[in-house]
């Protein structure tokens, strides 16, 4: 699988996801709504730079904290294509996978790249940050799938499915 | 070479006879829990998925708590919708005057025994480690699948051993046990990890206290952690749960990615400074910062046991004039426990406000948030720049003898010198 967009770069360690989606919203339950309140606590401003296939950039254990899914939720509502990180904590890395919302460790690749750098992600192990190409380990084969056939939700149709064969 | 609890747990759960850290295999839950914010945004995951039913009524179980009580019309809605579903599903449904903070509430109503897997709509879930089950934080959609198939996908976790050793002193608490452990390995040292507490120290650790230190284990990034089940974990279980279950514990032989070694009776009272858990101090190093609130309660530390070393602090005592303190039990039943031992007419009458249980204003949801340039110092788990209001407040955490020395003092202070000053 591969996915191409121009990069969004977040700074930061230990980036938590009360502030990339504050308590105070978590009243909300619809995702077309959670759009408007992601990176509130960080920098509502980053949601202007935001376009369709931006691949967000990320540093250490980003998504920490909170398993609210609203964080991801309100990634795919904006469009973002596809998350890139020196590393990420549990809970979010998983959430991202169950939204199919493309999600790479490379440590490297996320120094080296800058606001507007053109990132592409093959997830069998290519990151290429404009012109520099950084290999990391593939995506397990149980979570690629997962992504490239859209996520949890149409997982569980198809088990269901065949369970009613 | 022998396996982990944790891996023992994965194999009981799982069609595998063999598990290694980083395998990733699907696990079947023994209990499906969620609340007023995770449950309908998985409710809509599960529609989704074409599913009407749940895998078993009776192994799942939805908690109204973090904007109890409503806060706004949406959070109304939200817990019409999470009892409505309930009731639809036949599950069970603890709403208003009848449940209390998740975490606490399943513990004390006997929903957890050792060798479990719990699969929680809510990252704290890793508090139910304290009954020695594998309690983990899922997402919505995870949450969702778990209700339909009784089962969810996981990267089997490595485990990191941590061995307390010495005697708790006098107003150290679980809280500065799991404060020590953050502070030695970081805010994502337990990162794909397991914490597994072990040790002499254990028989010395009470239920209440192992809930504290389970609880944080997801702020060393850990997938849960958990106390392998012991006398005291039995004890505690008399009466709660007939469930069957047994002693385990890891082999001797079994491989762990780290050992660390604790020595609790070296510990002073610890604090986490803004904005961090892994931010870790003595309380020593801290003393004299002006506290314009304390906060004590939350599913870490909203027992009966902190509520007792709170009115420790507070008998004979007055919150400071400069301060605020709210007191949260955690659930129902303590707070009733608590009325009946006189420790809600002590606390208002130090000038504290007593608060229904709520997850409230640990995750800046409602009943306490704080204001600019405001000081918390809080007995919650997380002290996350905003997470308790203002992104220009700064939150303190502690155990609740230091919480509630604050707000005797105005200050952080050693609950020892609070004590000290009291008997004068």
């Amino acid at each position: 699988m591969r996915i191409e967009g121009p990069a969004l770069k977040v700074e930061g360690t230990n980036i938590d996801t009360d502030v990339l989606y504050p308590g105070s919203f978590l009243n909300i339950d619809d995702p077309a709504h959670m759009k408007a309140h992601l990176f509130e606590g960080l920098d509502p401003g980053l949601r202007d730079e935001l376009q369709p296939g931006t691949i967000l950039v990320v540093g250490e254990n980003f998504g920490c904290g909170s398993s609210r899914e609203h964080v991801p939720l309100a990634m795919k509502a904006w469009g973002i294509g596809a998350v890139v990180g020196q590393s990420f904590a549990r809970i979010f890395y998983r959430n991202c996978i169950n939204l199919a919302l493309p999600i790479v460790v490379c440590p490297d690749g996320a120094k080296a790249a800058h606001s507007g750098s053109l990132v592409t992600i093959d997830t069998d192990g290519v990151v290429t940050v404009d012109d520099g190409a950084y290999h990391v380990p593939p995506t397990p084969h149980f979570m690629q799938e997962m992504i490239s056939s859209g996520g949890l939700v149409p997982w569980a149709r198809r088990r269901l499915a065949a369970t009613d064969a | 070479m022998g396996y982990t609890l944790s891996e023992k747990i994965m194999i009981e759960h799982s069609d595998e006879d063999h598990v290694a850290p980083g395998d990733v295999i699907l696990v079947r839950c023994d209990v499906v829990m969620a609340n007023d914010v995770s449950g309908p945004v998985a409710f809509r995951a599960m529609e989704q998925m074409g599913a009407t039913k749940v895998f078993d009524p009776n192994k799942v179980v939805m908690v109204s708590d973090h904007f109890m009580p409503a806060k706004d019309a949406r959070s109304a809605e939200l817990q019409t919708r999470l009892k409505e579903w309930c009731d639809d599903q036949g599950v069970t449904y603890y709403g208003q005057g009848r449940g209390g903070i998740e975490h606490t509430l399943l513990a004390q109503e006997g929903w957890v025994t050792p060798g479990m897997v719990l699969a929680g709509g809510d990252s704290h879930t890793c508090t139910y480690g304290a009954l020695g089950a594998f309690g983990t934080g899922l997402g919505s959609t995870d949450i969702a699948a778990s209700l339909v198939f009784g089962e969810f996908w996981q990267t089997v976790p490595g485990t990191i051993q941590i061995e307390y050793v010495g005697a708790k002193p006098r107003f150290v608490t679980g809280k500065d046990l799991i404060l020590a452990v953050i502070g030695r390995i970081g805010v994502a040292g337990g990162t794909d990890q397991v914490l597994e507490f072990v040790g002499p120290s254990l028989s010395d650790i009470s239920i209440d206290e192992r809930l504290a230190v389970s609880n944080m284990a997801v702020e060393a990034g850990s997938e849960s952690g958990l106390f392998p089940a012991d006398e005291v974990t039995a004890a505690y279980l008399a009466g709660r749960s007939d469930k069957e279950w047994s002693f385990q514990h890891s082999d001797a032989d079994a491989e762990v990615a780290d050992r660390l070694r604790v020595d609790i009776g070296a510990l002073p009272p610890l604090v986490a400074k803004p904005h961090s858990p892994g931010n870790v101090a003595s309380i020593s190093d801290t003393a004299g910062t002006k506290i314009d609130q304390v906060y004590i309660g939350n599913c870490a530390n909203g027992t009966m046991t902190d509520l007792r070393q709170t009115a420790e602090m507070l008998r004979d005592n007055k919150v400071h004039k400069n301060t605020r303190a709210i007191i949260v039990p955690a659930t129902q039943s303590i707070y009733r426990e608590a009325m009946k031992e006189g420790l809600l007419d002590l606390f208002v009458g130090a000038g504290a406000i007593v608060s229904t249980p709520t997850c409230g204003a640990c995750f800046g949801g409602h009943n306490g948030v704080m204001g600019r340039g405001e000081k918390a110092v809080t007995t919650t788990n997380r002290n996350f720049k905003g997470r308790m209001g203002s992104g220009e407040a700064g939150v303190y955490l502690a155990n609740a003898y230091v919480a509630a020395a604050a707000a005797v003092a105005g200050e952080l202070i050693d609950p020892a010198d609070v004590t000290a000053g009291a008997k004068v």
